[in-house]
């Protein structure tokens, strides 16, 4: 039989981002709150600190800061015909694990998005017609707009310690920011970085051209910060380990340097690690949860923890999983199109070029994981979408941010794989080559979506998740414009020799090459019941004391990094909480 | 070297590093105890590898990375020990994967690691049939080849023309990738031996502080790298 603990007025699934923020909020409330984070505690000393860190088999390659597949995974496949199989060894993307979860590992990139894709539908409509939008896309309205989140961005971005330049404020164009962000009530929170060699041959390239550089949004400080919580950053020195790594500068904006030390000062918050949460259990009503079963690693047993308020605040992939096992939600259906979580698994759809130069020093080694200088002009909302025959954007980005050699070694196409060609080639390129990246959107279909696997089950004895995902023509269509955009500008740089990356019409998902650790959608908001797993508020439909955080929400993703709408929808979820559900426990909507 | 605006000049940062190597005692034992403890290859006393794939690994990475031409080959860089101590740990028992059944090792490759094998029992598998395959192809196993016979092997191997059994056709992506991370980790790992190979490329390894350098634009990094344990090179 289940050990039982003493309930809480609030049980919070996961301690990173959203976790964290969930809690400090929620602490202020005077709430009796416990965290269940499933991996182990860390801090930066131990855990990220120098020279340790700085180490790219173990972290880089052999993945250990991250999940380890052997406790959860899920099983993958392009498409209904396919069998799925376990993602076995981590590649295509890669889940954090521990206090702190994915914003330890994160490379900082904090964007919001554009006004227009939060209402993408509409945009769509009012601008083409409906008639634009392929069959099988799933294309929704936020129900949330820009102007409601504005604040609430504005709150991430101070809590978090955003490097930028605002290109926008309240309507207002700025010299050298983003002429193409929603509007913003105020500058960012610090200066924007230094510009490195590469972004500058980009920057200048992209002016020259009349296209709209501007710093890239970084949450990685600038230079001495001190956040809302009295949380505090030292100015980033551009060691080049950010992606994969846990900062030992306390520069990147990770929980560890914005929100958890803060947290751990309320005497009304506790939180107990190695404690894998198994099921959300409910009410004989089935309108609300009693609390959360989870395994104590520690004593290895399972532990129900009763609560009145349970917040699912894990990765993406771990709190739809969660919620199909617990029954929140009814489960998305692909082949009738019923059902509601596990809809609308999204991506995102990258692509690149390199640059050989002989003769520049790029040092690749000295950078940040969003450092450099962005442009906007392909985005979202200056796309015609009508005249292009695709929905989506992207954005553009040059800035070294990590030379370290045995994953970042650009050589020309064509090159050896090994051999004397090889060696010698690495001596002649190594710190030669830059690169532009896009970054680009990625819309929901009716095919990609998560389900619970028929055949493998993890060591608890649970069904794996299923994703079912593969690239969809739109979105390569979207892909391809970007690429024809990018040639046309990387002609104008003067390289030796360019090369050009973006996947082909037809382009099949594979799951080994690191591609982004972007993955959305499963537990979408929504303005109705039958359309998502949650409302605006991110509270689950059917289950009015259960509320689900992070990426999940994303009705379609959008072509940002997806942190900034994480952090933003966060503060907006707290905010209802604390102002229309506790004083009232009921569906807000 | 000229001295350039702000950074201190080579004969100034060969006077700064000998100081600091004087003041951290550590840093220096360390570097001569790994000297010293870096035993001859062929007195190398393998923890997994048995004698015939000792064999194997050693002559097959010195053809991956070949020790003419500038930089260090595999055999200076040390990279068969980095390979068998990586296989003799947790990498090699796959420890950290997913590795229940049912698996489909006949899938495509883009469907990522099928096979029930782990990379040590790839390498186990793998090694002897490559072997037979030598014999039957060139009269002798890889080890025994003239160079030119193990690239051709190699190549057949990377294009797949060397028939396998599905459970062992990741053993040359596999072995590629082990000898490229154990020529660049940390030579805390056994590879990389002296930072050589940190030094051919450029790459200054732990140092991890620049702040000086995001605006220093097009001037070449000067500074050798140092190790996760302090060495310098």
């Amino acid at each position: 039989m289940a050990r039982q603990e003493k309930k809480k007025d609030v049980v919070i699934v996961g301690l990173g981002w959203t976790g964290s923020i969930a809690g400090i909020e929620l602490a202020q409330e005077g709430l009796e709150i416990v965290a269940l984070e499933r991996g182990h505690d860390q801090s930066v000393v131990p855990n990220f600190q120098y020279p340790n860190q700085i180490d790219e088999l173990k972290y880089g390659v052999r993945l250990k800061n991250f999940q380890h597949p052997r406790m959860q995974t899920v099983t993958v496949r392009r498409n209904e015909a396919e069998t799925a199989l376990p993602y076995r060894s981590l590649g295509s993307f890669l889940p954090g694990n521990g206090v702190g979860g994915a914003g330890t590992h994160w490379n900082g990139l904090n964007w919001r998005p554009q006004e227009q894709e939060l209402s993408l539908r509409s945009y769509v409509r009012d601008n083409w017609g409906e008639q634009i939008i392929p069959d099988d896309m799933v294309l929704q309205d936020y129900p949330v707009t820009y102007d409601e989140m504005e604040p609430f961005f504005t709150r991430f971005e101070k809590v978090a310690g955003i490097s930028g330049k605002a290109g926008n404020i309240k309507g207002q164009i700025q010299e050298g920011g983003n002429p193409f962000e929603g509007w913003r009530s105020e500058e960012y929170p610090m200066p924007a970085l230094p510009t490195t060699y590469d972004a500058s041959l980009f920057e200048k390239a992209a002016k020259a051209a009349g296209l709209h550089p501007f710093p890239a949004p970084a949450g990685i400080a600038s230079q001495a910060y001190t956040n809302p919580y009295g949380m505090q950053m030292g100015p980033c020195n551009f060691c080049g380990f950010c992606e994969r790594y846990g900062c030992y500068q306390y520069s990147k904006s990770m929980p560890q340097t914005c929100t958890l030390d803060a947290l751990k000062a309320y005497p009304n918050f506790s939180y107990r690690t190695g404690a894998e949460v198994l099921r959300v259990e409910m009410a004989q009503d089935g309108k609300t949860a009693t609390g959360v079963t989870y395994y104590d690693y520690a004593t290895k047993e399972e532990v129900f923890q009763p609560a009145d308020i349970v917040i699912l605040a894990s990765y993406q992939l771990n709190n739809v999983h969660l919620m199909l096992l617990s029954g929140i939600g009814q489960p998305y259906n692909a082949v009738t199109g019923e059902g509601v979580t596990g809809k609308n698994y999204a991506y995102q759809m990258n692509g690149g070029v390199t640059l050989f130069f002989k003769d520049a020093n790029f040092n690749p080694f000295v950078g940040h994981g969003a450092n450099g200088i962005a442009i906007d002009d392909y985005s979202i909302s200056q796309i015609d979408f009508g005249k292009e025959g695709f929905i989506g954007g992207a954005y553009w980005r040059a800035g070294t941010f990590n030379g370290q050699p045995i994953r970042s070694m650009p050589l020309p196409k064509g090159t050896a794989s090994w051999g004397g060609k090889w060696k010698e080639a690495i001596g002649e390129w190594y710190g030669h080559a830059m690169s532009i990246g896009t970054h680009g959107s990625h819309m929901s279909y009716k095919t990609n979506h998560l389900d619970l696997d028929p055949t493998y089950t993890d060591p608890h004895g649970r069904p794996l998740m299923r994703m079912t995902f593969n690239w969809n023509p739109n979105d390569l269509r979207m892909n391809q414009f970007q690429k024809r955009k990018a040639e046309e500008l990387a002609k104008t740089m003067g390289a030796n020799i360019t090369d050009i990356g973006f996947k082909d019409v037809g382009a099949q998902y594979d799951v080994r090459p690191y591609q982004t650790t972007h993955n959305t959608g499963g537990h979408i908001m929504s303005d109705s019941p039958t359309t998502g797993a949650v409302n605006k508020f991110s509270q689950a439909w059917d289950k009015h004391n259960v509320f689900a955080m992070g990426a999940g929400n994303f009705v379609q993703n959008t072509q940002y990094n997806p942190t900034g709408l994480v952090g933003g929808l966060a503060y907006h979820t707290v905010h209802a909480i604390r102002t229309q559900y506790l004083s009232n426990p009921r569906p807000l909507v | 070297m000229t001295d350039l605006p702000g950074i201190p000049s080579r004969r100034n940062f060969l006077k700064a590093s000998a100081a600091t190597v004087a003041l951290v005692g550590v840093a220096a034992q360390a570097k001569a105890k790994e000297t010293a403890a870096a035993v001859p290859l062929d007195e190398y006393k393998p923890e997994y590898l048995n004698a015939v794939e000792w064999a194997f690994v050693m002559a097959a990475t010195a053809r991956l990375i070949p020790s003419e031409g500038d930089g260090p080959g595999a055999l200076e860089a040390r990279v068969p020990v980095f390979i068998d101590l990586q296989l003799a740990g947790d990498y090699g028992t796959a420890e950290d994967w997913y590795m229940a059944g049912p698996h489909d090792p006949t899938v495509a490759a883009d469907r990522g690691w099928q096979t029930p094998l782990n990379p040590a029992e790839v390498y186990r598998k793998a090694i002897p049939l490559v072997d037979d395959w030598c014999r039957t192809t060139h009269g002798a196993i890889f080890a025994e080849l003239e160079a030119d016979k193990q690239d051709a092997t190699l190549t057949a191997l990377q294009k797949g023309e060397v028939t396998l059994p599905p459970d062992v056709t990741i053993f040359f992506t596999t072995l590629l990738a082990n000898t490229k991370e154990g020529y660049f980790a940390d030579p805390m790992y056994g590879g990389n031996h002296g930072m050589a190979s940190w030094v051919y490329i450029g790459f200054p390894g732990a140092r991890a502080a620049f702040r000086e350098w995001p605006t220093r634009h097009n001037i070449k990094y000067p500074l050798g790298p140092v190790s996760i344990k302090g060495e310098r090179a």
